[in-house]
């Protein structure tokens, strides 16, 4: 009957909460037999709801999930061949730890020599035996975690769910516990789909990796592809550390950033297209330059920069130079944040360190510039509507606008608002914005701000800005009438 | 000056009214109490006290019907106060802390006020006074005391447990059985403590809705006391004595298991 070899199919799957709020947003995944699968998110993202959609815990208020090909959607928890390994263990404090681990085989009514025989296997799986007559009360994080798992992994389950496992547990014991889960997986070839916000965790125990983001699924893909090939600012900024900036694709392998024009190895984005570019630190290779300004002229000088190891790669490469601003020693690696002259900000990674105040030269592989689609255009676009008292209202509030923008339109005319994201104005207190809103999410673009602000009444709002702001902080937001252009809605 | 300081600021020193208090109102009359009942009114030792209460057939049977009356009330505020409790602690109400409000509300108002209300409903309705009555009279005054620790213990219970439960493939009933209600034992134990003392040696309640037509153990004692004339307080000591056992017993079975210590109740 089977078409595919997937155990588990999300299709379109969104999960609505009585506040309204969505979730999941037409969530579609599908894992196959054996896999090993983290979806990896920001706390919110989403991530634990697809979890709890699969378990049965919350059901979906559309699409369905399908395990082996049958469709489970409505089937109750105790009737799904899936275990899940809860986030704070939730041992049952008044059994032992042989009743916890046996609890779901005696609920199926098994002999008693087989569900001995069978707790002291998982037991000794996880690396717990001569523990089954203990207190659960009594055991260490580390060793209540073993025991949820062996819990979990007793009854045989065709997919096994881990809900952020290890959370609770230190450091060291996480990395432990992450080698263990792993090789417990090539152990029991059972289906592991694990909830995660630590991208390292991610990294390190997938087959493929789910990035979530406000309900949305934003990439799948392998370990590698989700680091060195985010699709979107978002998974590049989320999955360990990078450098977006703002540029243009000029032609196929062709882009320009930071005010000059780079090779890349990126097709299909068309003619002077803008993109993001995201350049990982550690891809940067850096030497200390004695060309004190960065001209065209000293191009051929650039090839007597100091190398002494030789570690440069030679080659046509397009070289940009800035000024250590600081240094941070972070155990195997220097982390630096370079400043260009012409105002970009680079976070670079090296073995070397180059003291703040030195002048460094800088180039990239063409392999290691990945080059994304912009998300949003340039500017924001609102619906709105042209009132009787020339103004214009969207985003929940009334707006003055130029007259000529205004000429075109009678009142009551649905038109597109259009805001350049650089003109939208950002107050200190709430009160001076025509409305009021929350800084949601911050991108940094090497020489700004990308923002995303969300207003009081949810509605989001991208903004570029060269000042700083945290996440969460309370905003005024304030749009002069010049910045408005109306453009005929449908 | 110094040692003077050193006494004010020891935390032992501040212990000693209490201790005080107790030895004057607790230990002292407990003594007491024993004295009492191991003595005629002379003052020398004697077992007569407890014989003469073992061969009154009608003392004796009075103790029993009052031990019978004290665990129904148990068992019917049980069974009518867990699901209550429940309701308020696992489903999602918009108000659950207003719902244990209005539970907890009537023991603003002194229990013998309510009481006396009762007998006037009771009387309004033309409902004869009674055992009926008097069952419901206390029930009604004691039911709060079973409800407020049984909520309160499955109130604290981690939600992912009864998760937990289904995962492993407990339906409805089998996770009531398996987690809940073992989870909840503490507060269950608090709760009978909580209602069969005081109801063991209750005789307001039952004078008032009964007429006097009934007697409770804790009616005899109070007559012993209050009619009986001095000679008579040997035997009230002694049948004191005799509820104290009977309450120091069960406050043991409740104390004595482990439950009790894990995730306690109200007690």
């Amino acid at each position: 009957m089977q078409k595919n070899n997937y155990i588990i199919e999300v299709n379109n799957v969104s999960k609505q909460f009585e506040d309204g709020k969505f979730a999941l947003d037409n969530v579609s995944l599908s894992v196959e037999k054996g896999e090993f699968v983290t979806i990896l998110g920001p706390s919110g993202c989403g991530k634990t709801t697809l979890l709890r959609c699969i378990a049965g815990f919350q059901v979906a208020t559309s699409g369905d999930i399908l395990l082996k090909g049958e469709d489970i959607t409505q089937t109750p928890p105790h009737k799904r061949p899936v275990n899940t390994v809860f986030q704070k263990y939730a041992l049952f404090p008044h059994l032992n730890v042989f009743d916890n681990v046996a609890f779901g085989l005696k609920l199926k009514k098994i002999d008693k020599d087989t569900i001995v025989k069978r707790v002291k296997q998982a037991l000794k799986t996880v690396g717990m035996t001569d523990y089954e007559y203990r207190d659960v009360d009594s055991l260490s994080g580390g060793q209540q975690q073993r025991v949820a798992i062996a819990r979990a992994i007793v009854n045989q389950p065709e997919v096994l769910l881990l809900d952020e496992p290890l959370a609770a547990l230190d450091l060291k014991m996480r990395k432990d516990m992450q080698l263990e889960l792993k090789e417990m997986h090539k152990k029991l070839g059972i289906t592991f789909i694990y909830v995660t916000h630590d991208q390292e965790e991610a990294l390190t125990l997938s087959d493929r990796v789910v990035v979530m983001n406000e309900g949305k699924i934003q990439q799948i893909g392998t370990p590698t592809d989700i680091y060195n090939e985010p699709v979107n600012c978002f998974v590049a900024d989320f999955i360990g550390e990078s450098n977006i900036l703002s540029g243009t694709m000029i032609r196929d392998r062709r882009v320009a950033f930071c005010d000059k024009e780079f090779d890349c190895i990126d097709e299909g984005f068309g003619e002077n297209t803008p993109v993001d570019v995201v350049i990982r630190p550690e891809d940067i290779y850096i030497w200390e330059s004695k060309s004190k300004r960065d001209s065209q002229a000293s191009i051929e000088a650039q090839q007597e920069d100091y190398d002494p190891d030789d570690r440069i790669p030679k080659g046509k490469f397009t070289k940009w130079y800035g000024t250590v601003q600081s240094s941070i020693f972070k155990g195997v690696h220097y982390e630096m944040t370079i400043l260009t002259d012409n105002g970009y900000e680079f976070m670079v990674q090296d073995y070397h360190e180059f003291t703040p105040g030195t002048t460094v030269g800088m180039l990239v592989k063409p392999e290691d510039i990945q080059v994304m689609h912009k998300e949003h255009h340039i500017y924001n676009l609102f619906e709105g509507e042209v009132l009787k008292n020339g103004k214009v209202r969207f985003l929940d509030a009334e707006w003055e606008v130029k007259e000529e923008q205004l000429a075109p339109f009678a009142a009551g005319d649905r038109v597109e608002v259009q805001v350049p994201f650089h003109e939208v104005d950002l107050q200190d207190h709430e009160e001076e914005g025509a409305i009021s809103g929350e800084v949601h999410f911050i991108l940094y673009k090497g020489n700004h701000y990308h923002l995303t602000i969300r207003t009081d009444e949810g509605h989001d709002l991208y903004v570029y800005t060269e000042d700083v702001w945290d996440k969460g902080d309370r905003v005024g937001i304030q749009i002069a009438p010049e910045s408005i252009r109306l453009v005929k809605g449908e | 000056m110094n040692k003077l300081t050193a006494i004010i600021g020891s935390r032992r020193t501040w212990a000693w009214p209490y201790v005080l208090f107790l030895v004057l109102f607790v230990v002292l009359p407990l003594l007491l109490i024993v004295i009492y009942a191991f003595t005629d009114p002379q003052g020398h030792f004697t077992l007569k006290n407890f014989l003469q209460f073992f061969q009154t057939s009608e003392a004796v049977n009075t103790f029993i019907y009052s031990l019978a009356i004290a665990l129904l009330t148990t068992i019917i505020c049980l069974l009518l106060g867990y699901p209550a409790a429940y309701i308020m602690a696992t489903a999602e109400l918009k108000t659950p802390a207003v719902m244990a409000m209005l539970f907890i509300l009537p023991m603003w108002i002194n229990f013998l006020l309510r009481t006396i209300a009762t007998v006037e409903l009771f009387n309004m309705f033309s409902i004869p006074l009674g055992e009926g009555a008097l069952l419901y009279g206390m029930c009604y005054d004691f039911l709060p005391f079973m409800i407020y620790p049984v909520y309160n213990t499955l109130q604290k219970m981690d939600r992912s447990l009864i998760e937990a439960a289904h995962d492993l493939g407990a339906n409805g009933r089998e996770v009531f059985q398996k987690v809940i209600l073992p989870l909840s034992m503490p507060g269950i134990y608090s709760g009978i403590i909580m209602v069969f003392m005081p109801t063991v040696s209750t005789f307001a309640i039952a004078e008032l809705l009964t007429r006097n037509k009934i007697t409770l153990f804790g009616s005899l004692i109070q007559r012993a006391f209050g009619e009986g004339g001095l000679q008579m307080w040997n035997y009230g000591a002694a049948l004191s004595l005799i509820m104290l056992v009977i309450i120091g017993l069960t406050s043991f079975f409740g104390n004595n298991d482990e439950a009790a210590d894990q995730k306690g109740g109200l007690l």
